[in-house]
């Protein structure tokens, strides 16, 4: 009681008002550091790989090149010493920046992760050449699918509807663009067809969602396992059958002129199917809609407060709708790369864990379109170089190259990321 | 309501509504009510529908449906038969696969698919506990893959590589598949706590680095691979170290079944009856209401995680001890630990729920391959089934709407009735 009274009294304190801090300091970034310098210590000094003087090289042009660029040849085993040295004292450094309450700068995040690539590209490549526009090209290209599917899923989520089926709205693209597109024999026609798959099945999502409040996440999962069983039943009793269903043309890789003959840049960015130029449209358009309109601002509020959208007029389930169903059509998109713009036609549960990925790459990107999207490169990337160094002749076992795109987002979500938060009232549905 | 009772026989008229006397005919009404607008009819109404979605998919992709379909109008007669035949040889051999086959010569084999639903439903039920139990926490795992390889390789690895007397060996080996089911899904809760890592996130991640790492151990001779093979796949169990079978040699129906029950009765035991499930479901519930009241909700998450990830374990072990001992590869999870979110589902995150749920999925798959072998209809057409019915079950709602059945609750429902029962009573009184 004592206190109340003490508040309550009508003058106020005459002294000067501090500031109060919390000093927390979070050991996450110099752990996460650490473990990695000294797995750069042991795999690149104490292994002792490229001893005896082997060069890594690194080929940064690509033989039909306009301006070709040399070949970048390093010593493996000092690369190796050099690489791991700094490693160690950045870790040590961000030790201290904790110890002393600073802010570790996100550059030297950057430039560590950047360093620890370039090692381990060395280490790797030990006595062998990595073709770098290679396996830049392959990580847009494999890239492709997740980003639409964490586009998607960021639409949905923003809009505070959990989107777990992405994975069926990607199969569910694939599926359909590869049967209109066989039929029609146009394959812009099964582009549209995904779209078109991708906003039913979010349709389904937001109206299970919506109007008869299932939990959002129930209606995920079931999703994509009712997706999976109806494109596995329908493949195995039509699609098989008769293989003029299932026989889609793909897209050929389209060079855009002048663009396409900037060093590196140009191959990675400008030698792609059209589904991939789609997609550099997509992330800027998903980007500015969220961020930089009415509509998109009317999204996010109903995403994150939808009691405060519905007291200034905004009508929260239509907003919600809608979001979810774009984010079905830009998912549903996504799909087709797995039958126009890859394989060339359509097989059961063909997207295999894809849309799991992004949703990963949902959450890793902190429900951020460009965040999301760097995110899903990431695991392109990953899945690629492994693809790139088990044709070079890997040191490690193929498993554990596979193995490190996943192992790399724990640590990401564990030590850099940490908390991620999620729209208030994601999950949430809006009973009035 | 037992404590109403209990109350009861305080002298005067009792304004408990539970206790209020009704006369027979509103408590007919009230009863059918339930029945109708409950949840157990909306179960069973759920599997009509999925079922009926089912019959209209078998029967469009029929060819003969097809073929009638063409001359419908001058003979439409054809077309009808050949639905039927199609829909109704689909359903028949889907249930004499599993649970009583009529064609079989005596009772002991047609009682066959029963056990064989049985043993179909045994990972599922497992991994549906471990899955419904991170649920009831308010986590997601979607790691049953990884956590059913992972048990199966560490229980596989005891039971084939480990020499042991009978009945100790299956139990050490037991031991060996939950902890390592314990430990895959400890890491989610150790880091969902400490770091505040999304557990989703970390979950599908883990599925694919146990994959890798089995698939590493598989082709890795010493490790799991068979000696003298080239195979990525284990040796066959030892004899010791496998589940007997609970009805002879004739039936698949194995002792795990028994650890799956007693599995379910111990989630049962968790969540209801001790004091850790009492803070797993507080945590579930609101995790900062939970925290304000004391409740260590990290502890919780590494707790729950990690029993979670030996339930799942116990698919694993289950497979790999009872279903396919003769060695197995980096597929011994068969997609389980995905089916076992929707077990979870259907069953409502509740241990005999999940149970329930369980045995009905384990039905679908044993008569699913019954149904292919016989019809021709391919076994997905019964995942399809049962996302359905997992999605009806999700929404009452819908389901009521379909069927024009009435709504608990409604204005003219009873409750209303015993507010004004009461009102006079205490009328009565004064």
């Amino acid at each position: 009681m004592s206190t109340i009274t003490q508040d309550s009294a009508p003058l106020p304190s005459s002294a000067p008002i501090v500031k109060l801090t919390a000093q927390v300091r979070s050991w996450k970034i110099p752990i996460t550091f650490g473990a990695f310098a000294i797995a750069s210590v042991l795999l690149f000094v104490g292994l002792g790989r490229g001893q005896r003087g082997e060069l890594s090289t690194f080929r940064l042009s690509e033989a039909r090149d306009f301006i070709q660029l040399p070949e970048v040849a390093l010593p493996t085993f000092v690369t190796g010493v050099v690489v791991a040295i700094v490693l160690v004292l950045m870790a040590v450094a961000s030790a201290w920046l904790v110890y002393r309450h600073r802010k570790i700068p996100i550059v030297l995040t950057i430039v560590f992760a950047l360093l620890f690539l370039i090692g381990f590209l060395a280490w790797a490549a030990s006595g062998s050449t990595i073709p770098v526009p290679g396996l830049l090209i392959g990580t847009v290209t494999l890239s492709a699918p997740l980003i639409f599917g964490a586009l998607g899923g960021v639409l949905s989520e923003r809009a505070g509807v959990v989107n777990v089926a992405i994975e069926a709205q990607l199969l569910a693209g694939a599926f359909s663009s590869a049967v209109v597109a066989s039929a029609t024999g146009n394959p812009y026609l099964g582009l549209l067809a995904a779209m078109v798959a991708g906003a039913l099945v979010s349709m389904v999502l937001a109206a299970f969602a919506l109007k008869y409040l299932v939990d959002q996440v129930i209606v995920g999962v079931v999703l994509n396992v009712l997706v999976i069983g109806l494109t596995s039943f329908l493949y195995s009793q039509v699609l098989a059958p008769s293989a003029n269903l299932n026989s889609p043309d793909v897209f050929p890789r389209l060079n855009i002129p002048l663009l396409s003959e900037i060093p590196i840049i140009g191959p990675v960015l400008f030698r792609q199917t059209i589904i991939v130029y789609v997609m550099y449209v997509a992330v800027a358009l998903v980007f500015f809609g969220l961020f930089r309109t009415k509509w998109g601002l009317r999204v996010r509020a109903v995403g994150e407060h939808p009691q405060a959208a519905d007291t200034v007029g905004i009508n929260v389930n239509r907003t919600r709708f809608i979001a979810v169903t774009l984010g079905g059509v830009v998912s549903g998109f996504g799909g087709a790369y797995f039958t126009l713009g890859a394989v060339g036609a359509f097989n059961k549960e063909m997207t295999n864990g894809m849309g799991f990925i992004a949703l990963a790459a949902v959450i890793f990107g902190q429900w951020h379109p460009i965040k999301a999207t760097l995110a899903a490169l990431l695991f392109g990337f990953a899945t690629n170089l492994q693809n790139v160094l088990g044709i070079i002749g890997s040191p490690v076992p193929s498993e554990f190259m596979l193995m490190l795109p996943y192992v790399v987002t724990i640590f990401a979500v564990a030590g850099f990321v940490g908390r991620s938060r999620a729209p208030a009232a994601d999950g949430k549905p809006y009973i009035k | 309501m037992s404590d109403t009772t209990a109350a009861a026989p305080a002298p005067g008229p009792d304004p408990v509504p539970g206790a209020v006397k009704k006369d027979g005919s509103e408590r007919w009404t009230q009863a059918l009510r339930d029945i109708t607008g409950g949840s157990a009819m909306i179960s069973v109404l759920a599997v009509v529908l999925a079922l009926v979605v089912g019959a209209v998919l078998i029967a469009f992709t029929n060819d003969r449906v097809q073929e009638t379909a063409g001359y419908f109008f001058s003979r439409p007669t054809d077309l009808v038969g050949a639905v039927w035949e199609a829909v109704a040889g689909a359903y028949s051999a889907l249930f004499q696969g599993s649970i009583y086959n009529f064609r079989a010569p005596n009772f002991f084999n047609a009682i066959r698919p029963l056990t064989e639903t049985l043993t179909f439903a045994t990972p599922l039920i497992a991994a549906g506990l471990g899955v419904g139990l991170a649920f009831r926490v308010g986590m997601f795992n979607i790691g049953g893959r990884g956590q059913m390889l992972i048990a199966a390789g560490a229980a596989g690895w005891v039971a084939f590589a480990v020499e042991l007397p009978a009945g100790i060996h299956l139990i050490v080996a037991i031991v060996a598949g939950l902890l390592g089911g314990a430990i895959w899904g400890g890491i989610v809760g150790l880091l969902k706590a400490r770091t505040g890592a999304h557990e989703v996130i970390v979950t599908i991640m883990l599925n694919f680095v146990a994959l890798y790492l089995i698939q590493f151990l598989l082709r890795t001779p010493g490790a799991l691979q068979a000696p003298g093979s080239n195979n990525p796949k284990t040796p066959p169990m030892a004899a010791t170290a496998v589940f007997p079978e609970l009805f002879g040699p004739r039936y698949n129906l194995h002792a795990g079944f028994l650890t799956v029950i007693a599995a379910t009765i111990f989630v049962w035991w968790l969540l209801s009856r001790s004091n850790l499930g009492f803070q797993f479901r507080a945590v579930g519930q609101n995790p900062s209401a939970a925290r304000v009241a004391g409740i260590n909700v990290k502890n919780v998450y590494l707790y729950a995680m990690a029993i979670s990830g030996a339930l799942v374990g116990l698919a694993g072990i289950n497979q790999v001890l009872g279903t396919v001992t003769t060695g197995f590869g980096a597929g011994i999870d068969a997609g389980i630990g995905f089916d076992a979110i929707t077990v979870a589902l259907l069953g409502r995150s509740k241990p005999w729920g999940i149970f329930a749920a369980g045995i009905l999925f384990g039905a679908f798959k044993a008569g699913g391959f019954a149904m292919q072998a016989a019809e021709g209809v391919p076994i997905d057409i019964v995942v399809v089934v049962q996302a359905l019915i997992v999605l009806f079950i999700a929404a009452p709602p819908l389901v009521r709407a379909i069927f024009h059945l009435p709504t608990p609750g409604t204005t003219k429902g009873p409750e209303i009735r015993d507010v004004k029962t009461r009102k006079t009573n205490e009328v009565v009184a004064k």
